[in-house]
């Protein structure tokens, strides 16, 4: 089974999809000849030509629309945003209209679309190229979001949410690109959106980390008995798997590369001391992004959460 | 200062136009009722009795749904009236395939294109049902955002030109929505991807308060469209001949390859805003007085009884024929069992989450 990077897993799951369905239709700024800032597409324009693999102009609601239009009409778009930070222009396309096509027209319409951007800090790159915004789309009910931490769940998540019936945004940790080479199989395998992974077993605390989070997080459980989960797709998430690893562990760190405030953490919380209150020993914790606009790349590590900070709460928690 | 030399005079280079845009503007039949022959499209009489049939349903619903909002019985509604023509007309030229992405004003189109009018009443009553198109009629829920459906119509337009199914895209919107960026960015695609879509702006002089020259310092609308690469025309859009026509023509060159165009419909908003708005705050009635002599109405009555087509038993049962439907709507839609909780859920996902089994297990 050949070793792929994050890069080649997700050109791949592009390419084996396009093959599959004529539907399937890759557009935004850059994909076409250029392969896409980050190479994703690369090869795909040469491969199905202009028609299938859409250079766009520089127009992200436009573009996002455009899918929309396309998505209702029965093809499945898979639109490129170059950046999370440039998906703002878009934000009133994805929750004005592609999370309530089908509501809005009770089923007679829908919007399966797959927004694909990469997020998060780890390229040392200009301002509003880092950003880990997902809780701002979680909160959205009609679209899904998955992040995926590895090729293997990359290509198995993608190929889930071209086919999805549903708008699924798709975060792309711009620091896991090139990061992890692993085993990925070359033809169909899908893994379910909504499921999460155990990633670790363990007793005494459960980690929840999503995209490149997990690696730092699986680095910071070391000595620790700790049972590792990435959730994979944050809307809907996997309560059961959270619930009965809490349930048993009784004590929970959640690390998110995003702000604390209103981040994505806060949901598994509120949702944890629902329905899980009763089997903790402590209280939950959050270790997170600052509080803070996301810096330039000097101080990128100051803002990110550390193994050290991941540990510090390990051993807070480990008092109870 | 260096001095010329002869080298230097020699090389004039002056400032050439490098591109000029004419703007057209096409009226066929005055307020009197008088047509251009040269230009009226090959209307049968039967179609024009259609047409003004048309008309007068439109009317006819539009004002019925205003008295229904006043008794409490729908909720809030955006008057059609006096932009009948522009909607009929337009309507009339699209076809059973073409597919429409209507903004909230656009009673007249769905009427046209033979929606059950018991289903607009519906969703004005605040029920979601209402805008279950029947299969086989391509028209899009309504918009509420303003012009943020226009890249809609141009991706379902570029869909359309992918698969090599011979059709037009029509998106509706006002003067307002020439003003969003969401129109720039969907006039941008559709001219770099030379989409079979049709752009029909009705200029009705008002987005709620904001009178059209608060919009934009363009002399006109239509001329936008050269900025995009494509033909923008305006029409007399209270004038049913000439917005037919500017339409067939254009769903027909984009049904043909030829690919966008932009239709500024000039035409009034005689009503307020939505029945949650006064326009008695903001705008003069005398101006209002001024375009009623333009109603679109009036107008093709005038033409029909110049041209032998005009009897009072057709007037009659042409208005009785609008009334009963309208009638039968109201009472079809009064008639249907409130939406149930589940329903809002259920249609969120094509699969329930974990989360929404929960919430329906809890009603």
């Amino acid at each position: 089974m050949p070793k792929m990077n994050m890069v080649q897993a997700i050109n791949l799951a592009l390419k084996e999809e396009m093959e599959r369905d004529p539907d399937v239709v890759l557009l935004g700024e850059d994909v076409g000849k250029n392969g896409g800032v980050f190479r994703i597409t690369e090869g795909l324009h040469s491969l199905f030509g202009a028609e299938r693999v859409m250079d766009t102009p520089l127009a992200e609601s436009g573009l996002v629309g455009a899918a929309i239009g396309m998505a209702v009409y029965g093809l499945k778009p898979v639109a490129e945003i170059q950046f999370m930070g440039f998906i703002y222009p878009a934000v009133d396309q994805i929750f004005s209209h592609a999370a309530r096509i089908r509501s809005r027209s009770r089923g007679r319409f829908t919007c399966p679309l797959v927004i694909r951007t990469p997020y998060g800090v780890g390229i040392k790159s200009p301002e509003l190229h880092s950003e880990s915004s997902e809780a701002l789309f979680c909160h959205m009910p009609g679209i899904k979001v998955v992040v995926p931490s590895s090729p293997f769940a990359a290509k198995g998540l993608l190929t889930s949410a071209i086919r999805d019936p549903d708008p699924v945004l798709f975060l792309e940790s711009t620091r896991l690109y090139r990061l992890v080479k692993e085993e990925v199989p070359e033809g169909e395998y899908t893994l379910p959106l909504g499921k999460a992974r155990v990633v670790q077993e363990g007793k005494e605390i459960t980690v929840i980390a999503w995209g490149s989070m997990l690696h730092k997080a699986l680095q910071a459980v070391d000595g620790y008995d700790a049972e590792v989960i990435d959730p994979m797709t944050l809307r809907p998430f996997d309560e059961e798997t959270i619930l009965s690893s809490v349930k048993k562990t009784g004590r929970v760190v959640i690390i998110q590369e995003a702000p604390k405030t209103g981040g994505f953490g806060a949901e598994l919380s509120a949702t944890i001391a629902e329905d899980a209150m009763l089997h903790l020993k402590g209280p939950v914790l959050r270790v997170a992004g600052c509080d803070a606009a996301l810096p330039l790349a000097r101080l990128e590590d100051a803002y990110m959460p550390s193994v050290e900070r991941m540990r510090r709460a390990f051993d807070g928690i480990m008092k109870y | 200062m260096t001095p010329l030399t002869r080298h230097d005079i020699l090389l004039m280079m002056p400032e050439k136009t490098i591109e000029s845009i004419a703007v057209r503007r096409l009226d066929i039949l005055d307020e009197q009722g008088n047509a251009d022959i040269s230009l009226l499209s090959p209307l049968s009489a039967e179609e024009i009795r259609k047409m003004y049939a048309s008309l007068v349903l439109a009317r006819t619903f539009d004002q019925r749904a205003l008295h229904l909002q006043r008794e409490g019985r729908i909720g809030t509604y955006a008057s059609i009236l006096g932009q009948e023509a522009a909607q009929v007309g337009s309507a009339f030229a699209l076809g059973k395939s073409d597919w429409v992405f209507p903004s909230f004003r656009e009673t007249g189109v769905y009427l046209t294109m033979g929606y059950p009018p018991h289903q607009l009443f519906q969703y004005w009553g605040g029920d979601e049902r209402g805008m279950v198109s029947p299969q086989g009629l391509n028209i899009f829920p309504i918009s509420i955002p303003v012009g943020t459906h226009i890249p809609h119509a141009v991706g379902a337009a570029m869909a359309a030109k992918y698969r090599k199914d011979p059709i037009a895209v029509a998106a509706y919107f006002g003067d307002g929505g020439t003003s969003k960026g969401d129109f720039h960015e969907g006039f941008t695609m559709a001219g770099v991807f030379k989409s079979p879509v049709v752009f029909l702006c009705q200029n009705n002089q008002w987005a709620i308060s904001v009178p059209r020259e608060r919009q934009t310092a363009a002399k006109t609308l239509a001329q936008k469209a050269y900025a995009y690469g494509f033909e923008g025309i305006q029409v007399d859009g209270n004038d049913i001949f000439a917005v037919y026509k500017a339409c067939r023509d254009a769903f027909g060159k984009a049904r043909s390859g030829g690919g966008p165009t932009f239709i500024e419909c000039v035409t009034y908003r005689m009503s307020h805003h939505t029945t949650a708005d006064d326009a008695t705050r903001y705008r003069q009635e005398s101006e209002v007085e001024a375009w009623k002599e333009r109603d679109p109405l009036l107008r093709l009555k005038r033409y029909m009884e110049k041209q032998g087509l005009w009897t009072e038993q057709y007037r009659q049962e042409t208005e009785e024929g609008a009334k009963r439907t309208v009638d039968g709507a109201v009472r079809t839609a009064e008639a249907l069992p409130p939406p149930h909780p589940e329903e809002m859920i259920l249609s969120t996902y094509a699969e329930l989450t974990p989360r929404q089994a929960k919430e329906i297990e809890d009603f």
